[in-house]
């Protein structure tokens, strides 16, 4: 039902109920399912992410959620001994969890990718690294969001 | 309608082993397949959803894009070089299009 509403009918449902000042952006993830955490799982085979090894640099607060800067970076020596296989980046806050998915090999020499991102709200990024030996590592950054970036 | 994308390789000329950067930005909408017309109705998804960078014919480098990569997706990333070659960055759009782009690298 509530999905067929836009963002502005979201709006006045959300600000008649609640009988508050309710964001369009914030009722619109309230609606909507984000399925983080079993991506996650999936990603890993069910394994559990040590922390650490993976650095996340990101604005700690984007003012423009449509193009929102993001560089993921993997410790490793990327030989054919030890490397970095793939990066799984999830926004926890975001309408669908994935974000980006990065492939590395050997020949990448560094673990090491930039991109511009979406973000709908203040949110958590996490990048969960495999690695060759079918070891995880993950982290965590918050971003805070004044300008929302999906649209509406 | 052919898009050109603008990609920059931070040496031209490498030694065997150095580490080479690749920046690249390629227009397109990345419609999110989220957002709504006036009418309501979703616009429907049109992303590119996936990219792969080979040098010489191999893959050095490969990402798969959600709607959440912004529009006209920008993308950096390294590379060891080890052999001169053809520097090949190719996006699939989700209607099966391709937009490839090319530069090369020389090896000293």
């Amino acid at each position: 039902m509530t999905t067929i509403f836009n963002r502005r009918q979201a709006l006045a449902v959300g600000a008649g109920a609640a009988g508050a000042v309710v964001f369009g952006a914030s009722s619109r993830v309230a609606l909507a399912k984000n399925d983080h955490a079993e991506v996650i799982q999936k990603f890993t085979g069910g394994k559990t992410p040590v922390e650490g090894r993976v650095k996340l640099d990101m604005p700690e607060i984007a003012e423009n959620g449509n193009t929102v800067p993001m560089t993921v970076m993997v410790e490793s020596p990327m030989t054919a001994q030890s490397h970095v296989t793939d990066v799984l980046v999830v926004a926890d806050g975001n309408p669908r969890s994935p974000v980006v998915t990065f492939h590395f090999s050997p020949a990448s020499g560094v673990a090491e990718a930039n991109t511009r991102i979406r973000l709908v709200a203040t949110q958590n990024i996490i990048a969960v690294a495999k690695m060759n030996d079918g070891s995880f590592y993950s982290t965590k950054k918050e971003v805070k969001v004044t300008i929302g970036g999906c649209g509406g | 309608m052919a898009v050109r994308p603008r990609i920059k390789l931070d040496k031209k000329e490498a030694k065997k082993g150095d580490i080479v950067e690749v920046k690249a930005l390629v227009s397109h909408v990345m419609e999110s397949g989220q957002r709504r017309d006036n009418a309501g109705k979703t616009i429907p998804r049109k992303i590119l959803n996936k990219f792969t960078c080979t040098v010489n014919g191999k893959q050095v480098f490969a990402a798969d894009f959600e709607p959440a990569v912004s529009a006209n997706p920008y993308i950096q990333f390294k590379f060891r070089a080890e052999e001169s070659g053809p520097v090949v960055l190719t996006w699939v759009d989700d209607d099966g299009t391709q937009i490839v782009g090319q530069d090369s690298i020389k090896v000293i």
